[in-house]
């Protein structure tokens, strides 16, 4: 597909092209002159989009066109469907730098006359721009960015994916676990994922005495640095707040069963 | 294990032995890839190109006489009675430590080529693919130090498959057969196998540092083998045995866990006292034998630098600590305790032991800090010079406590959970930083990142002397880089990484090209720069013409057109090492840098717009060029390339190149 951006009065143009299927192309040319045609392209389907965009209103608020956006074939909303992935990824993300697109179009003043290609691009981006807001942060699939050695990512703790990753010691063992707790869907999986982990009973959680029927209790740190019992708040509300666990064994077990 | 008049014995053998010279100026001996060759590889190349191509005698090259040993009939002997002169050439230049002046040295006339040979001690190989480790070898016949680097930084990024290369055990066999005095090696980013490190152990007798950096490949049983065998000197008149091992560094490798084959390996080292100096081992991904590592420590007078990995807690490191006050580089290991209570009191104790060690200046590891332990580091903060927090989450709040006694800290690696009021408080006091690495705790793109331009711009207010900067961050503006540009003049690294591609200046919604600008133009000693965020080519026109020192250049999603490249490729003469990913370069780009790929180590270009033909053409038009075209896809993108490795070598393409990599020619 192409899109063909003119300039009545200064008789220049900009030509977008749009391999049908999404691929490479390449940028040439941002600023048409005065009374000549350019075209441009971009890294890819969406980058197009967004370099096209930022022409666009960076040549309307220069005030080098009055411009109307013309699509000269059928509008494919496949095609234009915006990923910032490599050509053939399925991956639906990195929403957010498209957000960035329509902010800038809703701050700039535009002069485009034509409502009805620009307001469909624009309306379609505003779907996706709705939809960024709507769902969380999705998970990069760009191979190798931002350059930071798996090494590194695997020492540091959270953000892998959409894991919850917490740290797990237990008193008295020599090493820390991790675990996920979106893995999880409630006290009863964690507490046994625990028992098995570290080959130990656990007992059975009542609010008011806390763990019994062990010498083990599980506990975690909050946000706050406090010390909490595992069991204490809502399942969520623990998921969100949780930073790292700690089994406790022992006298200190015991004490934290009332309600502190 | 041979006297020491055995040695000099051979020593003295070998050198009468030498080959002629003539015939190996002959043979094709241009110089080895050293790092920064700028024109000296290139006239050597051209030099070998004519000796070779002459198959009659050369009399000598430059008109110069040659000295020394007789050589076939065909050679006119020249009369050179001065073998004073040239004891007096190698006695001057065994002065030359820098590779630089060597390389330059070399090139005078064919006298000093050689006396240069003979006297290099230390080999340096910027990319193992260059050359053969025989060609090597062959030419410098006296090395007892040995760096060899392998795969691109960018394989670090999960960039190239796994098993593309680098593989050390064909240079493990030419060393241990060339050099049996061999005493240090230092490798980055090669594989080293179990084998490799058992071959090193038994055939180097005279071994002490060996250094792994991003190594991968081997595991504890090679380290068991090293500890074991690198020893054992017997002195001529006393049955005492000394270990001679020195130094052993492991940084950032890879080191696993991998089932039965563990090894113990620290106890592999020898009963006896020991002469380590430095054990660093903070990679290790398996737990270590603490009463060995204890023991050894205790027998390791002369210890200085200890890291320890994340499975020694904080009170074996108590245990280290009381016994090595003496240590100047401390990796603390997981920082955390694994005991209940009692916390309070062992503070004090753990602040007394730290308080012991009044030469501490660098302290790194943090794996899995417990915040309360902090403050146990405070009596040695006035000292330290390098501080690496790194692998810590700590907030401001935490950090603050800390920093603010670090007065004389010139090196800083910290995670951007400081975020911006944590860099303002190390404004405030580091005034005499130098290099700064922030590192992002949460990678993902799109994310509310908690370091900024704001933090980013009080580092530069606060720290003038800085000379180096890594700095992550999701937002950054093209006014905080230039005023960067102007606070740091002595800046010689900058790399910059605006976690989301394609990020215009918040506020002015302008590329960053501006602030990429300022920096070349204004920090007159740059030699290395990283880009990113929304880049046009214009900032690749700033770079090209101002940045006349960089030898080092990492672009990622950036960039219009092939004009970028091309600026870059014909305005930067220093240009040593391109990196490029996801930018739309293409043909006529590259064609464009036909000139200067002969004095570049390596350009890679992946997923850009290269086309099959052009590497092609480039490889036919440059001989010595190895163009490597990998595809990572299971399908062929038919003419248009993934990933294009390419880099000069004397030897041709390699040999050991997997199926997935295509090598044109």
């Amino acid at each position: 597909m192409n899109g063909v951006i003119t300039n009545p009065e200064k008789g220049s143009s900009v030509h977008m092209l749009l391999p049908p299927k999404g691929g490479w192309v390449g940028v040439s040319h941002v600023c048409p002159p005065t009374g000549g045609t350019c075209s441009f392209k971009a890294a890819n389907t969406a980058t197009t989009i967004l370099k096209f965009i930022d022409i666009i209103l960076r040549l309307s608020s220069q005030g080098k066109m009055e411009s109307r956006v013309v699509f000269e074939t059928h509008l494919n909303l496949k095609a234009t469907e915006l990923r910032l992935g490599l050509p053939g990824t399925q991956e639906n993300e990195d929403k957010t730098a498209h957000s960035y697109a329509v902010v800038r179009n809703n701050k700039r003043p535009e002069r485009e006359t034509s409502e009805d290609s620009v307001s469909i691009s624009k309306a379609s981006l505003d779907q996706q721009h709705v939809h960024a807001v709507a769902a969380p942060q999705l998970k990069a699939e760009i191979v190798g960015w931002p350059p930071i050695r798996s090494y590194r990512k695997n020492s540091v703790q959270e953000g892998e994916g959409d894991g919850i990753y917490v740290k797990v010691s237990m008193d008295g063992a020599p090493y820390l676990r991790k675990i996920d707790l979106k893995v999880y869907r409630g006290y009863p999986e964690l507490l046994k994922a625990l028992e098995t982990m570290f080959k130990l009973t656990i007992g059975e959680y009542s609010e008011r005495e806390g763990y019994k029927g062990s010498e083990y209790a599980p506990t975690y740190e909050d946000k706050d640095g406090d010390w909490m019992l595992v069991g204490d708040v809502p399942w969520d509300m623990f998921m969100t707040c949780c930073k790292r666990l700690r089994i406790m064994k022992g006298s200190e077990a015991r004490g934290l069963g009332c309600g502190v | 294990m041979e006297n020491p008049n055995a040695k000099a014995q051979r020593h003295r053998q070998l050198r009468s032995n030498n080959i002629d010279p003539i015939k190996q100026m002959r043979e094709n001996h241009p110089s080895t890839n050293s790092e920064d060759d700028q024109r000296s590889s290139l006239l050597d190349l051209a030099r070998a190109e004519i000796t070779e191509s002459s198959n009659s005698k050369t009399r000598t090259y430059g008109g110069f006489p040659d000295p020394g040993s007789g050589s076939g009939p065909s050679e006119p002997q020249a009369p050179f009675p001065d073998q004073v002169l040239e004891n007096v050439l190698e006695n001057v230049l065994h002065f030359l430590s820098s590779r630089r002046d060597r390389n330059a040295a070399s090139l005078v006339c064919r006298s000093w080529y050689r006396a240069e040979a003979l006297t290099r001690s230390e080999l340096f190989i910027g990319n193992c693919y260059a050359l053969s480790p025989t060609r090597a070898t062959t030419r410098f016949t006296r090395i007892k130090s040995v760096t060899v680097k392998g795969k691109p930084r960018f394989a670090d990024f999960d960039l190239m498959p796994p098993d593309w290369g680098a593989h050390f055990t064909p240079w493990a066999s030419a060393l241990a057969q060339a050099y049996p005095w061999l005493e240090k090696l230092h490798l980055k980013r090669m594989i080293v196998t179990d084998a490799d490190l058992t071959l090193l152990a038994d055939s180097f007798p005279d071994f002490r540092e060996l250094v792994l950096v991003c190594c991968d490949g081997f595991g504890t049983p090679g380290l068991g083998a090293v500890a074991a065998k690198c020893r054992y000197r017997s002195h001529l008149y006393s049955s005492n045995k000394l270990l001679l091992l020195r130094v052993l560094e492991l940084v950032e490798s890879v080191v696993e866990a991998v089932g039965d084959e563990e090894v113990d390996w620290i106890s592999c080292f020898p009963d006896s006292q020991t002469n380590m100096e430095s054990l660093v081992f903070d990679c290790i991904e398996c737990p270590i034998n603490f009463e060995a590592l204890d023991s050894l420590v205790a027998r390791s007078p002369r210890l200085k630098k200890l890291r320890l990995n994340q499975f020694v807690s904080m009170a074996q490191l108590h245990r280290l600590l009381l016994r090595a006050p003496q240590l100047t580089h401390l990796g603390t290991g997981s920082f955390s305790a694994n005991d209940p209570g009692g916390v309070g009191e062992l503070v004090q104790d753990y602040t007394t032991a730290f308080e012991a060690c009044r030469s501490l200046v660098c302290l790194s590891g943090f794996r899995e800090i417990w915040a309360d332990y902090l403050p146990t580091i405070y009596p040695v903060c006035a000292n330290l010079t390098s501080l690496n927090l790194s692998y810590a989450d700590v907030n401001a709040h935490q950090l603050k406590p800390v920093i603010r006694h670090c007065h004389k800290l010139q090196i800083f690696w910290v995670l951007d959970s400081i975020c911006d009021e944590g860099l303002q408080a190390v404004a405030a006091t580091c005034k005499d930083l130098r290099e700064l690495r922030v590192f992002p705790v949460d990678a993902r793109e799109g994310t509310e990142g908690p370091v900024s331009e704001v933090g980013f711009e009080a580092i530069s207010q606060g720290c003038r002397k800085l000379e180096s900067i890594l700095y992550f961050c999701q937002r950054m503006t093209n006014a905080a880089v230039v005023a960067m540009s102007k606070n740091c003049p002595d800046l010689v690294v900058f790399r910059l990484c605006i976690i989301g591609r394609y990020r215009p200046d918040p506020v002015t919604q302008e590329p960053m090209d501006e602030g990429f600008g300022a920096i070349v133009m204004n920090c007159k000693k740059l030699t290395r720069l990283a880009v990113s965020g929304l880049l046009t080519d214009r900032a690749f026109e700033y770079i090209g013409r101002y940045g006349k020192l960089v030898r080092t250049l990492s672009v990622a999603f950036a960039g219009d057109t092939d004009m970028g490249l091309k600026y870059v490729l014909e305005g930067c003469p220093n240009l040593q090492k391109l990196e490029i990913r996801d930018s739309p370069f293409g043909d006529g780009a590259l064609r464009s840098g036909l000139h200067h790929y002969y004095n570049m180590r390596f350009l890679w270009m992946s997923t850009c717009k290269l086309t099959r033909q052009a590497c092609q053409e480039v490889a036919q038009a440059l001989p010595n060029l190895v163009l490597e075209v990998i595809n990572n896809s299971e399908e062929n993108a038919g003419d248009d390339i993934e990933v294009l490795y390419m880099y000069r070598s004397l030897d041709g393409p390699r040999d050991d190149a997997p199926i997935f990599v295509n090598i044109l020619h």
